[in-house]
């Protein structure tokens, strides 16, 4: 009696296999919509668009790569690439070591760690903005860090990077590295409080120093703390906008632009949307190049292995 | 309960009966300083003296911040009643795509084209002959503002025009002064070589380049002239490290700066600065060279409505900023030349009436958001902020300019 029962209700399940946790699937769907139009359909909708002639309105008047190529023929533009180049490797390094080194001084078991913890990653409480305008008073000549070290007697002392066109990116570096590091720090930190004691007293059996412990045998099994970080380095780099705007506001002349603020200035102030769509492009582009073969790497290999 | 109910539905009829005759428009614009305050209260108290409501939409920020927000509001479909904007090219897709209120009847009822002095400036409120702005004030660009005080501390005469001012740069150098105030946006550096090119190229090149967009001219001699003369303005003002006009303004105040190149909404910060045109300061219109001016300045818009009654209130607002009181009473606050030329403005001072002067006498350009569009006026304006405050020469810089002016629009 109980076996003809069972096919029955066996192929009942099947179709209730989509409905299973349907509460769960229900309340994801707006999420997933909101990805699909918002992100997937305003990117598609943008990089069409980088292909019209729009000014003011959005527009269907097609001009091909007309756009593209004044891109890459203003000055501004490349300026703008190069400076993006330049902060994003040296702060994408820097961070990380930094970062790292904190992370490891602190994971020595000193005293008040929580104290040094809090202060080191207490500006990453502050936003950009504030950052920006901050350190263009510190960076000040006039009364910031200059005046004060000319004032203690050392009177040919010069730091004023912000105003020279050659250096004002490095301007922005420091007050970059300033705001991101901490958290950089608190994720390396958590991630060496996983490792676990056994490597540590194996390492000091075999008479491994500590640097060389750390750089040999702590660094490799942090691969997916470094990940992590890398990913939030990368997306602080890219989005960098509000941090110029507040600190030199692309002065002085063009040296401290940035893709992003180009993107905004000729879709709003310039009025041409064509031009700022097709750098938005440029930009998103530029993120799938290198988003692409690291996914590959990350996701494609975890798989075969 | 009931008599609560009843005093709320009579307090609701009565809001509404008043609603009714006096009406709320909603006026956007970015007059937020001291004295531009001051000038919309002007215009506040006028409407509201005829029983309407001035509801102040005031947007903080540059017209840059205020006009994406004004903008996006007309095309989202929440539009204002009237919004304030620069009369030129800014308005003209809006008006492409039937958003603005056709003005045409209120101005032939109240004679605009009669009135309005320069003419210029119903032209740029008007596209495919039906007029769409009310033009409310003149600005003009071409001004250098002289420090005495950093003259008399070299112990030098004022200088009558550009050619003794940059004569005279070397010895305010030698007493340690700044010869020339720059703050460094590429909108200020673009006044400041607007204000030269005139100066040096005269006029009729000056005209061809910007108004007919001729290359040639552009890459040809008067122009080799002009940006050499920019270059050696560069120098002078070499070692000015503000960013903002108003900072540049204050070096010239205090003495720090011999002179600035910038536009005549510079005398609101003398005037907060109780400093006294002729004894404390001086100015030049065209760098006492050109004394032409152009004619830039503010005008409004009426976004389309709806409801038959408020683009009634609408076309009334129209004809009241324009009626001779307001403008006296506005312009005098905003230290700006009013766009009629039939009233009464003895109670201006020195520099306003230099360019009321001018204006009569018909020196007026149009200004640059009339000529190009805020597209090429983004591109030159970048190539002037990478010229001011880098090494790029004369003619590599005049090379570049002459493309800009070839492709724009």
């Amino acid at each position: 009696m109980t076996v003809p029962s069972d096919p029955p209700a066996t192929t009942a399940k099947r179709p209730n296999r989509l409905l299973k946790n349907w509460m769960a699937k229900l309340a994801s769907l707006p999420m997933i919509l909101t990805a699909l139009v918002v992100f997937a359909g305003g990117t598609a909708w943008t990089v069409t668009y980088s292909f019209t002639g729009s000014r003011m309105l959005p527009r269907t008047n097609w001009v091909g790569f007309d756009q593209y190529e004044r891109l890459w023929n203003t000055d501004r533009w490349i300026i703008s690439i190069k400076n993006l180049g330049i902060y994003g490797v040296c702060s994408m390094v820097l961070t990380l070591v930094i970062g790292f080194t904190l992370a490891a001084c602190l994971d020595r078991k000193i005293r008040f760690e929580s104290a040094f913890r809090s202060i080191f990653l207490y500006p990453f409480a502050l936003s950009f903005v504030v950052t920006g305008l901050v350190w263009q008073w510190i960076l000040n000549p006039d009364f910031g860090l200059q005046s004060i070290v000319r004032g203690w007697g050392w009177e040919s002392f010069t730091f004023n990077p912000l105003n020279d066109p050659n250096t004002v990116i490095y301007g922005l570096l420091i007050a970059g590295l300033w705001q991101g590091t901490g958290l950089i720090m608190c994720i390396m930190l958590a991630g060496l409080r996983g490792i676990d004691e056994d490597i540590w007293k194996a390492a000091r059996v075999d008479g491994i120093g500590t640097v060389k412990t750390y750089v040999m045998v702590i660094i490799p099994m942090m691969r997916p703390v470094f990940i992590t970080a890398l990913v939030l380095i990368a997306s602080s780099i890219i989005k960098l906008y509000d941090l110029v705007v507040a600190q030199t506001g692309g002065g002085p002349g063009l040296s401290s632009e940035v893709p992003a603020k180009y993107v905004i200035e000729y879709m709003f102030r310039a009025q041409n949307l064509g031009q700022g769509f097709a750098a938005s492009t440029m930009m998103l582009c530029s993120v799938v190049i290198i988003l692409i073969p690291w996914a590959y790497l990350e996701f494609g290999g975890k798989k075969r292995g | 309960m009931s008599k609560t109910l009843k005093s709320l539905l009579v307090g609701t009829a009565l809001t509404a009966a008043s609603a009714a005759t006096a009406i709320e428009l909603e006026v956007t614009h970015w007059w937020t300083s001291g004295g531009e305050a001051a000038a919309v209260a002007e215009f506040a108290d006028a409407w509201n003296a005829t029983g309407n409501t001035w509801v102040d939409g005031a947007i903080a920020g540059s017209g840059s911040t205020a006009r994406p927000i004004i903008i996006s509001r007309i095309i989202g479909g929440d539009p204002m009643a009237a919004t304030q904007l620069n009369h030129g090219r800014q308005a003209q897709e809006l008006i492409e795509a039937g958003l603005l209120l056709d003005l045409t009847d209120v101005a032939e009822a109240g004679g605009w084209a009669d009135i309005v002095n320069p003419s210029s400036l119903l032209d740029a409120c008007t596209l495919d002959g039906k007029i769409y702005c009310v033009p409310v004030n003149i600005h003009s660009a071409q001004w250098i503002w002289l420090s005495h005080a950093a003259y008399e501390n070299a112990g030098l005469e004022i200088p009558a025009d550009w050619n003794e001012f940059v004569a005279s740069a070397g010895d305010l150098e030698a007493a340690g002064t700044l010869p020339l105030a720059m703050g460094q946006q590429g909108w200020q550096q673009n006044i400041a070589f607007g204000a030269i090119t005139i100066a040096v190229a005269g006029l009729d090149a000056w005209k061809a380049v910007n108004i007919d967009k001729d290359a040639d001219v552009a890459r040809g001699a008067e122009y080799t002239a002009a940006w050499e003369a920019i270059a050696n303005a560069r120098e002078l003002a070499r070692a000015s490290n503000v960013q903002d006009w108003n900072q540049a303004t204050n070096m010239v105040i205090t003495g720090q700066a011999g002179a600035q190149i910038m536009g005549d909404w510079a005398q609101g910060e003398f005037a907060v600065a109780e400093q006294v045109e002729g004894e404390d300061y001086s100015c030049l219109p065209g760098l006492g060279l050109n004394p032409v001016l152009d004619t830039g300045g503010d005008a409004f818009y009426f976004p389309v409505n709806d409801d038959p009654e408020i683009t009634g209130a609408q076309k009334e607002l129209a004809a009241l900023l324009i009626s001779p009181e307001v403008q006296v009473s506005f312009n005098l606050a905003k230290g700006s030349l009013p766009v009629r030329g039939d009233i009464d403005m003895s109670s201006a001072n020195g520099c306003m009436q230099k360019g009321l002067g001018i204006l009569a006498d018909g020196g007026v350009l149009p200004s640059a958001d009339i000529a190009f569009s805020q597209d090429s006026m983004l591109q030159i304006e970048d190539l002037m902020a990478q010229f001011w405050s880098g090494d790029m020469s004369a003619a590599d810089a005049q090379a570049s300019y002459a493309q800009l002016i070839e492709d724009a629009d």
